[in-house]
């Protein structure tokens, strides 16, 4: 279970966890108080709990929560706000036609003019061997239930587009081998450098733009709604993963790890080019053919990604270009009710 | 340590009647499915990391026969460019 961050993250534990009855936070002040929502670490944080208990669970707490009307209420007023916050900072490109070939034109022309600050250059050239660490601390929020938060979308869309999403799933998954789970191969990568690989471990550690980036994925991939987001966040992903991928590997060969450590990026490289593929012209390029209506969300997942993770990766260039440390210093005590 | 892909020859082909099939993806790499094998030219089988491959048509993958995405970095075109406009015939 987390530290809390703030009083939205305390509250939502002491309910979960039976101390209180009811939430009893002026929840709406709290949203209108933050100035940030990408970066506040209080909601981020209490809707990364509420969304844990979507996927494996909370230590200790019951899963009935996860229904449960104020947590759902919760998790509701913070995603609106967030939505908001992206809709009205992502910039989209021109919409293409809503056929397969201008979808995945338009996507690669998207993916391709993505030129914000590298963390993986930085990674292959100049990373110290804390700053690789701290980079696998970062990534493990996701990495370690990599490629869950997009197969919500598996039932929620149909025909060609559904096919296209399980072929990529399907190979996320390690072809349904435990060992070659790609959520595993990172685990692998973590604790080849003595990192600790549990899942949620350093949670504590991550600022608030590494758990915005995991919630927005768990946002577009349990709203039906947002199916078009999610297809479009995939695609981006996929698309701008090869090369970084491959960065990656180099810069961990440089400190000296063997396959052992780089296998994990080693088997990106080659995975995402496929995946790429698949998920521009089959997945969102299909989509958008029978859903037409679906368009500009999937633009919009898509540039959306690309400029949460860009925020996320600038963060961490500038803490390391100036000698500081990456991870967050926790500053809120949450004191025992 | 154990190569990881060193048990990766066994994933099953969907089924042995199944066809293989190979779509060209545009400006990008070629897309193989179904119950393949990979070989080098003295016939050994090169392990299948994926039931999905990519094979490089650019030239230029480090990966080789495998795509592993640079051939967006070259602007490989698989389709002609839209013909350049002609200087006038001189008269
Ligand atoms: S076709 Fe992708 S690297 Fe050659």
């Amino acid at each position: 279970m987390p530290q809390a961050r703030g009083p939205v993250s305390t509250n939502l534990r002491k309910l979960i966890s039976n101390q209180h009855t009811e939430f009893g936070v002026d929840l709406d002040a709290a949203l209108r108080a933050t100035d940030d929502v990408l970066q506040d670490d209080d909601l981020q944080l209490a809707l990364f709990m509420a969304y844990e208990l979507r996927y494996s669970g909370l230590q200790g707490i019951d899963d009935d929560w996860e229904w449960h009307p104020e947590v759902l209420a919760l998790c509701a007023a913070i995603e609106r706000l967030f939505e908001a916050a992206l809709r009205e900072r992502v910039s989209l490109p021109p919409l293409p036609a809503p056929d397969v070939e201008s979808v995945a034109a338009a996507l690669f022309e998207l993916t391709g003019a993505d030129s914000g600050p590298s963390v993986s250059r930085f990674l292959a050239k100049k990373a110290t061997d804390e700053q690789a660490r701290e980079f696998l601390i970062l990534r493990s929020i996701y990495q370690l239930k990599e490629a869950d938060p997009h197969t919500w979308a598996i039932p929620r869309i149909r025909s060609r587009a559904k096919a296209a999403l399980v072929e990529i799933q399907a190979d996320e998954y390690g072809g349904g081998r435990f060992e070659r789970m790609h959520s595993e191969l990172f685990a692998r990568t973590m604790r080849g450098v003595g990192l600790d690989a549990g899942y949620g471990h350093y949670i504590d550690a991550v600022p608030a733009i590494t758990l915005a980036s995991s919630n927005m994925m768990t946002m577009f991939g349990t709203h039906r709604r947002l199916r078009g987001a999610t297809a479009g966040h995939l695609a981006a992903f996929e698309m701008t993963s090869s090369q970084p991928n491959r960065l990656y590997g180099n810069g961990f060969r440089r400190l000296g790890y063997d396959a052992n450590v780089t296998f994990y990026f080693d088997e990106h490289v080659e995975a995402d080019a496929v995946h790429e593929q698949i998920a521009a012209r089959d997945l969102a390029g299909s989509l958008v053919t029978d859903e037409p209506e679906l368009l500009e969300d999937v633009f919009f997942g898509a540039a959306a990604g690309l400029y949460v993770d860009g925020l996320a990766g600038a963060q961490q260039i500038d803490a390391w270009t100036a000698g500081h440390s990456a991870l967050r210093v926790p500053e809120y005590l949450d004191l025992p009710a | 340590m154990i190569a990881p892909d060193d048990d990766a020859a066994d994933i099953p082909a969907a089924g042995a009647d199944e066809p293989v099939s190979i779509t060209a993806y545009p400006n990008g790499p070629l897309l193989v499915r179904g119950p393949f094998e990979i070989r080098t030219p003295t016939g050994v089988v090169i392990p299948p990391r994926r039931k999905t491959v990519a094979l490089c048509r650019c030239g230029v993958s480090s990966l080789k026969p495998f795509c592993d995405g640079s051939h967006k970095a070259i602007g490989f075109r698989t389709e002609p460019e839209p013909p350049a406009p002609q200087p006038p015939l001189p008269a």
